[in-house]
């Protein structure tokens, strides 16, 4: 019937105030929001304050969004050199020979052992090389990282299984996130958000950078650091590696390694007391220092080669012994450069090379401008709809008028709580929303007014078209929803953030238009007594 | 007051009259939709295409259009897209992709920041890589057929089969119909057209589906009326609602196309045109398409053998 209850009614309007009040923090700006959780008494518990506020997308507040992904050719090749110097290691320890050396194959490794003998004394020595993989949530999967394969004619092949590979590039997931967020974090930048997307990338998203450039110099560097010795002529064992600011000229340096990245506790950009040109100190752990120490006193003379990257950045000659566990890189360098480069030493290297797979920025301006048009367009659009109902519908439109208000106060409320992303697709949600809320209200009066004119008196007719219209409503809606969860799975960023509104949209007109919308009426009718329907 | 009437009271429309015009209008506007796609092609955005979009603003607030082309065009990128927009001197860029895989694609960006850098404030900068974009182009389409696909679904369910193939039937017409729309503007096709799309799907859907609530409503209380005139009289009856809603959400859409801004304004074009196709097609084509696959196909209403024919 038409009558609300008492506590119907303060049921209705508590979950409205509610829903509106959730909504304030989002009214304010970040400092506003500060100094009224501040005022806020200690004896109110937190739970009872409305603190949630939606977060402005990168569309709107302006900021880098940069898509990395683990170069996967780049993490097989490490994968290989490592089984190389591994199966290197296992024939020495062993004493076998390999007829024809460690022959890289694609994927993987092969050695040739024709004596039955020797590869009786090889072959379990190899099978620990392949490690079973673990799985978070299966726990042992079976498979291994490497597969081993032995031909009648001693052919043993070592192979990197797909299985071990997609574990691989996982971790590897995960130690970049750890990496990029300390290169980040060292950069003083403010709450970058850095996560997994997909198997095999990383978002970063910065808000209010303006040039991506400095943070993409960042991550587009591995930071694998070694110290070895150039080699002297003759030497056998020698990679040939560009030498920086040298025209592209490579030079023999020796394999071994005398200390790595990972050997490094400190690393800070500085400038030359002499020469006044930027460098970059560091200080060693105690193996370190130790290695570097030895390696030193026994090559003084001879020129270090500083590898970053497969790449000699530097060639200082050793003139005397350092023991201390403290050096030095300098070389032409800039003061940015030099400032990326402590960072990158101290943040570890990155398990793979990254790469930029997609890259977004909107400066401040944009965003600014965003917000304005996007305000403008939602007064506007809510001038004309209100008008219009108000003209074709007279009071009942008013009635609907105050729902569409509280739909839209409603839609901020929830998103605050559910700190969703608002962007610049949400805005144009909530302006289509604003047209397509009042759909419900419409359904509901056309109803009405058919039913009275089909002969029903006001109260039933008021009551028949609320009953009929419903399953209109929730199918209408349905369809609409639909849609929109799928778009929320299928897109990202900004479009997901059309999809959220809308959604949230639907889920409020149905109470707003409905619940709200009958109760006003309900109210009117006890008050006025109406004779006629008023349009 | 006197309010606003739209439609009559009790108007006896036949609209089903109008499928011998709507039913080889739409087929012909869908074949040269069809054509048009294949021959002309949408104008793909970076989302899709990949690629880099620049867009910057002369600090002066007047920009140079034509030496930022010859400028532009003097990096050795390819061709490039230079156009001016707006009305303080804004100007979008936009480069092909760079062949040489995504590390390729970071010159460009790099390159005319540091040329036009100090005349011009960067505005926004987008860049995608050919993978990136490949899947882009996958879940897009992806999108759209699923959606197509659930909501289908749904109307089974909750309507009878002819009914729910209707809707379909009326739904697929205004996509393609929007996507001719898109051939024929140049607009720009990404990742906010498909929002549009999906959009425009549920709305095609709900005009649809009020119709057709009243279609089976009528078609409970009046079991012998013929399809013909049970149709008319459920979109008469609907039609002031009809009326009403795609008036509310054009106004708030107008909103957007006029004060939206830039950025937003090709999506509000495009749902502007979607509510207008979706309301001739709910009524036009999805409904007068039930005369032909037969109103009632289930056994639950006979229709007299003569009356039937009588209607045609």
């Amino acid at each position: 019937m038409l009558r609300f209850s008492k506590s119907k009614i303060i049921a209705t309007l508590a979950v409205i105030i509610i829903g509106l009040l959730l909504g304030i923090p989002s009214l304010m700006s970040p400092e506003q929001r500060k100094a009224y959780l501040d005022a806020v008494p200690s004896w109110v518990p937190s739970w009872l304050v409305p603190s949630r506020a939606i977060v402005l997308g990168l569309d709107l507040q302006g900021g880098s969004h940069v898509l990395l992904q683990v170069d996967e050719a780049d993490l097989v090749r490490g994968q290989i050199a490592l089984l190389r110097d591994d199966v290197r290691r296992i024939l020495r320890d062993t004493r076998v020979a390999s007829q024809n050396g460690i022959q890289t194959i694609q994927r993987g490794v092969q050695i040739r052992v024709p004596n039955a003998a020797d590869r009786e004394r090889l072959m379990p020595r190899l099978r620990e090389l392949a490690q079973p993989i673990s799985n978070a949530v299966l726990g042992q999967t079976g498979d291994s990282s490497v597969a081993l394969n032995e031909t009648a004619d001693g052919v043993i092949t070592l192979t990197l299984t797909d299985a071990g590979i997609n574990d691989r590039v996982r971790r590897a997931v995960d130690q970049s996130i750890e990496v990029i967020r300390r290169r980040i974090d060292a950069t003083g930048t403010t709450e970058p958000s850095i996560q997994r997307q997909g198997a095999d990338r990383v978002l970063v998203q910065v808000p209010g950078l303006q040039d991506p450039q400095q943070l993409k110099a960042l991550l587009g560097e591995t930071g694998n650091l070694e110290f070895r010795l150039l080699a002297q002529a003759g030497a056998t064992d020698v990679d040939m590696l560009p030498m920086r600011d040298a025209g592209g000229q490579r030079v023999p340096v020796e394999r071994r390694v005398i200390a790595e990245g990972g050997d490094l506790t400190d690393a800070q950009a500085a400038f030359d007391p002499q020469t006044n040109q930027p460098i970059v100190n560091f200080r060693f752990n105690i193996r370190g220092a130790q290695r570097f120490g030895q390696a030193t006193t026994e090559n003084l003379g001879r020129q270090l080669a500083i590898v970053l990257d497969n790449e000699v950045i530097s060639a200082p000659t050793i003139q005397s012994p350092i023991t201390g566990g403290s050096g030095q890189i300098s070389g032409s360098f800039t003061v940015e450069q030099v400032n990326n480069l402590a960072v990158l030493l101290r943040s570890g290297a990155l398990p793979a090379k990254l790469t930029i797979v997609e890259e977004r920025t909107v400066g401040p301006g944009l965003g600014r401008d965003s917000i304005e048009a996007g305000k403008i367009a939602t007064y506007v659009a809510a001038v004309f709809v209100l008008l219009f109902m108000f003209a074709t519908y007279g009071l009942f439109g008013l009635i609907a008028n105050i729902a569409l208000l509280v739909h839209v106060g409603l839609i901020f409320g929830l998103m605050s709580v559910l700190e969703a992303t608002l962007t610049l697709p949400g805005i144009a949600g909530i302006v289509l929303t604003i047209g397509t809320a009042v759909d419900s209200n419409v359904l509901i009066y056309e109803r009405i007014r058919e039913e009275v004119r089909g002969g029903r008196s006001i109260v039933s007719g008021i009551q028949a078209g609320f009953d009929r219209a419903f399953a209109t409503i929730v199918d209408s809606n349905s369809t609409m929803a639909i849609a929109a969860v799928i778009l929320f799975f299928l897109g990202s960023g900004p479009v997901r953030g059309f999809a959220v509104v809308f959604i949230l949209g639907i889920l409020t007109t149905v109470l707003t238009a409905v619940t709200l919308t009958r109760m006003m009426i309900a109210l009117w009718y006890q008050w006025m007594r109406p004779k006629a329907l008023p349009f | 007051m006197r309010l606003i009437r739209l439609w009559p009271e009790n108007s006896r429309f036949d609209f089903m009259r109008f499928r011998r015009y709507s039913f080889p209008l739409s087929a012909l506007i869908s074949i040269a939709t069809a054509i048009m796609l294949f021959t002309i092609g949408l104008n793909f955005g970076i989302d899709f295409k990949g690629g880099t979009l620049m867009e910057i603003q002369a600090k002066s607030g007047q920009a140079d259009v034509a030496q930022i082309r010859r400028t532009a065009e003097g990096f050795g990128f390819g061709d490039v897209e230079v156009q001016e927009f707006g009305s303080a001197g804004e100007v979008s860029l936009r480069f092909a992709i760079q062949p040489g895989g995504e590390a390729a694609q970071a010159g460009v960006v790099q390159r005319s920041r540091d040329t036009f850098g100090n005349d011009y404030e960067f505005r926004r900068v987008e860049t995608v890589g050919p993978r990136v974009s490949g899947e882009l182009v996958q879940s897009g389409t992806i999108g759209v057929v699923l959606s197509v696909i659930a909501v289908l679904f749904y109307l089974w369910f909750r309507f009878e089969r002819e009914l729910a193939v209707a809707s379909i039937i009326g739904t697929l017409h205004d996509i393609v119909l929007t996507i001719g729309f898109f051939v024929i503007t140049r607009h720009e096709f990404n990742m906010t057209s498909i929002a549009a799309i999906l959009t425009i799907v549920g709305y095609s859907l709900n005009e649809t589906v009020v119709v057709f609530d009243r279609t089976r409503e009528l078609m409970r209380r009046y079991k012998t009326m013929p399809a013909e005139e049970l149709l008319n009289l459920s979109i008469n009856h609907t039609m002031s609602r009809t009326i009403m809603t795609a008036m509310t959400t054009a106004l708030s859409l107008l909103a957007l196309v006029l004060f939206g801004g830039q950025a937003i304004q090709g999506f509000a074009q495009v749902m502007l045109y979607g509510v207008v196709i979706c309301t001739y097609s709910a009524i036009c084509i999805s409904s007068p398409m039930l005369i032909y696959i037969g109103l009632r196909g289930s056994e639950t209403v006979k229709v007299p053998e003569g009356r039937a024919a009588a209607a045609e």
